[in-house]
């Protein structure tokens, strides 16, 4: 009896081994279910609403796609760095995270056409006499870790140009942007280095004490990643944002969310 | 496999990285360990003073107070607080090794405190009956016994603190965990840095274990006499 048993679950071990076998040779479908990651520490993108439920304009993005693909949508919530070590495990499929589409994460993950154009902000003291990032070579900065604000201001080389924009200076960096506000606000710092929109909450949160500077060096394009090589899923998500685009859909969301925040 | 670890360590000279967080992880550990242990041995004596009076005192309240509100918060709130708001952003080194002095001490201080209640109430019976004070007895008798008491468990205290300045990185100050945690945000691969960052604490621990045990050895030799 034991025997048989074994047996049977040698065998039903091997076909299912058998059948995941095949199941990854068909990878390039759309999956059942939209399972995203995100980091809600970046408003008005991704945050944490009052309910303590993720809520943001990227949000109500991929749930009207979802909506519009008739699939359910998984929002998981973690660290901004772990997201694509998470989607290469294969425990998300999915990346709405004010991402911006680089040849590095490239190689990791697939990006979708970009939903949004993010330009960098500078987050400075009233009394401070910087214009443009690339006049915060030298100085202390502070940014949120492994974010275009941190690329940037390590001096690694960026943009469509990849060109190097701030020459040796000191990076402070923090988990999440707020932080690196206060610590700005602390004066130990001289500037945040951080994505326009939510540079713009903590400014208006602090309008006494902080300015705001864009420069246009550091603009980038938020992209949806995507498990790598699933072409059919890239083109459908690309078909719904083209048709969000289209109808005002988007228009109404970034009214609600983004252009709310002033 | 091997690529991930030549891009965590090798390439670009992240082993350099390494080295620095590895620095300001033993920094701050050892500061915080000195001034944990002097604290601590402070905070230890002035608990002890109600058992002297055979009634609370002010001093043995202060410190009962103390131990209880670093014991009852977290230490990396504890940090965020030093870091943010009474040190304003001001030196790392300063903030860690202050935090986790501070914090560590109200271990230490119960660590010592029980170790020098474990030892036989006759002892300083017999101290104070052979016309020593209360003070010569505990400097020359008491503590003397104590520290073999305590030792295995203040051992603990200092691996618990070295594992625990892994959350140094909340506050941007770059220690061991905050260069993996780096190094992860560059090449997007976590198994290789983590890896290597879990087998340096390792190390690291490895070596204060031993250590301490050659330390208990030492003092345990007198035992056998």
């Amino acid at each position: 009896m034991k025997k048989f048993l074994v047996a049977a679950l040698a065998g039903v071990m091997a076909a299912s081994m058998l059948f995941t076998g095949c199941g990854k040779k068909e990878e390039s479908k759309v999956p059942d279910k939209i399972i995203v990651g995100t980091n809600a520490e970046f408003p008005p993108f991704e945050y944490m609403d009052n309910q303590k439920k993720p809520d943001g304009f990227d949000i109500a993005m991929i749930k009207e796609i979802g909506k519009r693909m008739n699939k359910k949508v998984e929002i998981q919530n973690m660290e901004f760095k772990s997201l694509i070590g998470a989607m290469e495990s294969g425990s998300i499929n999915s990346i709405i995270a004010g991402m911006t589409k680089t040849k590095e994460r490239e190689q990791s993950v697939d990006f979708s056409d970009s939903y949004y154009t993010s330009n960098q902000a500078i987050i400075l003291k009233k009394d401070s006499k910087i214009t443009k990032l690339s006049q915060l070579s030298g100085k202390k900065i502070g940014v949120q870790e492994g974010t275009t604000g941190d690329i940037i201001s390590s001096g690694e080389k960026f943009g469509e140009k990849n060109k190097t924009i701030v020459k040796k200076a000191t990076v402070k960096r923090f988990k999440k942007g707020v932080d690196a506000v206060m610590d700005l606000k602390n004066g130990s710092i001289d500037a945040v280095v951080i994505d326009e929109k939510p540079a713009q909450e903590f400014v208006k949160n602090n309008s006494k004490k902080l300015k705001l500077v864009i420069d246009s060096a550091g603009a980038e394009y938020y992209c949806i990643a995507l498990t790598k090589g699933n072409t059919a899923y890239k083109e459908e998500i690309n078909k719904q944002i083209k048709a969000i685009k289209k109808d005002g859909t988007y228009d109404k969301l970034k009214a609600k969310y983004i252009d709310s925040v002033k | 496999m091997l690529d991930s670890f030549y891009k965590a360590f090798i390439a670009e000279q992240r082993y350099l990285l390494y080295l620095d967080g590895l620095k300001m992880t033993i920094l701050v550990s050892v500061i915080a360990i000195l001034i944990g242990v002097a604290l601590g041995t402070i905070l230890a004596l002035m608990r002890l003073t109600a058992e002297q009076k055979g009634k609370s005192t002010l001093l043995s309240k202060i410190a009962y107070v103390y131990i209880d509100i670093i014991r009852g918060t977290p230490t990396l709130t504890q940090l965020m607080i030093m870091y943010f708001v009474i040190l304003k952003g001001q030196g790392g080194l300063l903030v860690g090794s202050l935090t986790f002095g501070l914090n560590s001490a109200a271990y230490v201080a119960e660590i010592i405190r029980a170790g020098i209640q474990a030892v036989d109430q006759g002892q300083m019976e017999g101290g104070r009956s052979l016309g020593l004070s209360y003070t010569q007895t505990m400097k020359d008798i008491i503590l003397p016994q104590a520290i073999k008491n305590i030792l295995p468990a203040l051992g603990n205290e200092f691996i618990v603190l070295i594992k625990e300045t892994s959350i140094l990185g909340y506050v941007s100050i770059v220690d061991l965990t905050k260069v993996s945690d780096f190094v992860i945000s560059r090449i997007f691969q976590a198994l290789a840095p983590l890896l290597g960052t879990a087998l340096i604490y390792y190390l690291l621990v490895k070596v204060l274990t031993l250590g301490l045990n050659a330390l208990e050895r030492r003092l345990r030799q007198s035992d056998r006499r």
